[in-house]
């Protein structure tokens, strides 16, 4: 286990966290009312999850945490399986199966 | 089966949501467990859910505290990844805008992915709904998912503290948003975005504060956001033709 974080931190990041992503909820629904946003804000907004969960999960892959770094093929072999199936199936809970047997094998496999 | 009272349309939400606890529960579990590994007690684990209720970004939030990244890019970055439920909201606000403002906070603060995706098919198939049947069941969605999760982050809280490092459980993050991400790619412009932000990521892991993630986020949108005019463009033209 690692060290625990720094209280202020730790605490910062909640409390910024929990009124941030209110507010992202609230903005629209709450302030907005009837009106429509532009058309190339709904644009960029449509990819974001699918830009930024990628760009935060490929360098983990890249250089697995487990190997403390050191790049290693089953573990990207693992992950490109479990990304394919989701994509193939449209199916979280599939996917989320396979990243468990896929896990388990790494688990094996050291 | 048809929607005929408020209560009914509650009981419907939720029918509709309980399948989404299969994927709250796990995820909710994994947060807890993922969370006690990194040092926090159960009870900040259950703050974290309770006040925050947004898986993805408190995951990115857990990772980027561990990389010793500053405040600031943590929370830009976790927001980011959040970005999409502002997207939910703006598009849920014709159905739901009308109720009192009480009403709206607590519908905001119950935007999720699974209420999203069921209400917003639910209402545009169903447009006699009135507004408190609509708001009933956008609750109702929420009946198992939410409970589920926060009751998962602390069962994985608790359990999360017994596991040895060398199970290599840090890996099984990056398995879960690949999970999550593969059945987002819904359409060509979702998969140039994916592959544009990693093609982006890798070589910006290079700069300083962990900025590689918003910088490779950015890159990622753009992209989609190009591809997807650019897509309708030809589909236009062809049509013309």
């Amino acid at each position: 286990m690692t060290q625990a974080p720094d209280p202020t931190l730790l605490w910062t990041i909640i409390i910024g966290l929990a009124v941030g992503s209110f507010a992202l909820r609230f903005a629209f629904i709450g302030l907005m009312g009837g009106r429509t946003m532009p058309a190339w804000l709904m644009r960029h907004l449509r990819y974001t999850a699918v830009a930024i969960i990628p760009a935060l999960v490929a360098p983990l892959v890249a250089w697995p945490t487990p190997t403390g770094g050191t790049p290693s093929l089953p573990h990207v072999a693992v992950a490109v399986a479990v990304f394919a199936l989701g994509y193939l199936t449209r199916n979280v809970l599939i996917a989320m199966g396979a990243g468990a047997c896929g896990f388990l094998l790494l688990f094996l496999l050291h | 089966m048809a929607i005929t009272t408020t209560k009914s349309a509650f009981w419907k939400g939720f029918r509709d949501g309980a399948p989404f606890l299969l994927v709250s529960g796990p995820f909710g579990l994994l947060f807890g467990v993922l969370a006690a590994e990194a040092g926090l007690i159960v009870p900040e684990a259950l703050v974290f859910s309770l006040s925050v209720f947004a898986g993805s970004a408190q995951f990115t939030a857990l990772q980027l505290m561990q990389e010793n990244t500053p405040t600031l890019i943590i929370l830009v970055s976790a927001l980011a990844v959040n970005l999409r439920v502002a997207m939910y909201s703006a598009s849920l606000t014709p159905y739901l805008g009308e109720a009192p403002l009480w009403q709206r906070a607590c519908a905001a603060y119950l935007t999720v992915d699974q209420s999203y995706a069921l209400s917003i098919v639910q209402f545009e198939n169903n447009p006699q709904m009135t507004l408190s049947q609509r708001l009933a069941y956008f609750f109702g969605t929420n009946g198992c998912v939410a409970p589920g999760w926060m009751a998962a982050t602390f069962i994985g809280a608790l359990l999360g503290a017994q596991v040895p490092d060398s199970w290599g459980l840090d890996f099984v993050l990056p398995l879960a948003f690949l999970a999550m991400v593969g059945p987002m790619l819904r359409t060509p412009a979702h998969v140039v975005a994916c592959f544009a932000a990693v093609a982006t990521a890798l070589p910006a892991t290079a700069l300083p504060y962990n900025l590689g993630l918003i910088v490779a986020g950015m890159v990622g949108m753009m992209a989609g956001a190009q591809a997807e005019l650019w897509i309708e463009q030809r589909k236009t033209g062809k049509d013309a033709a």
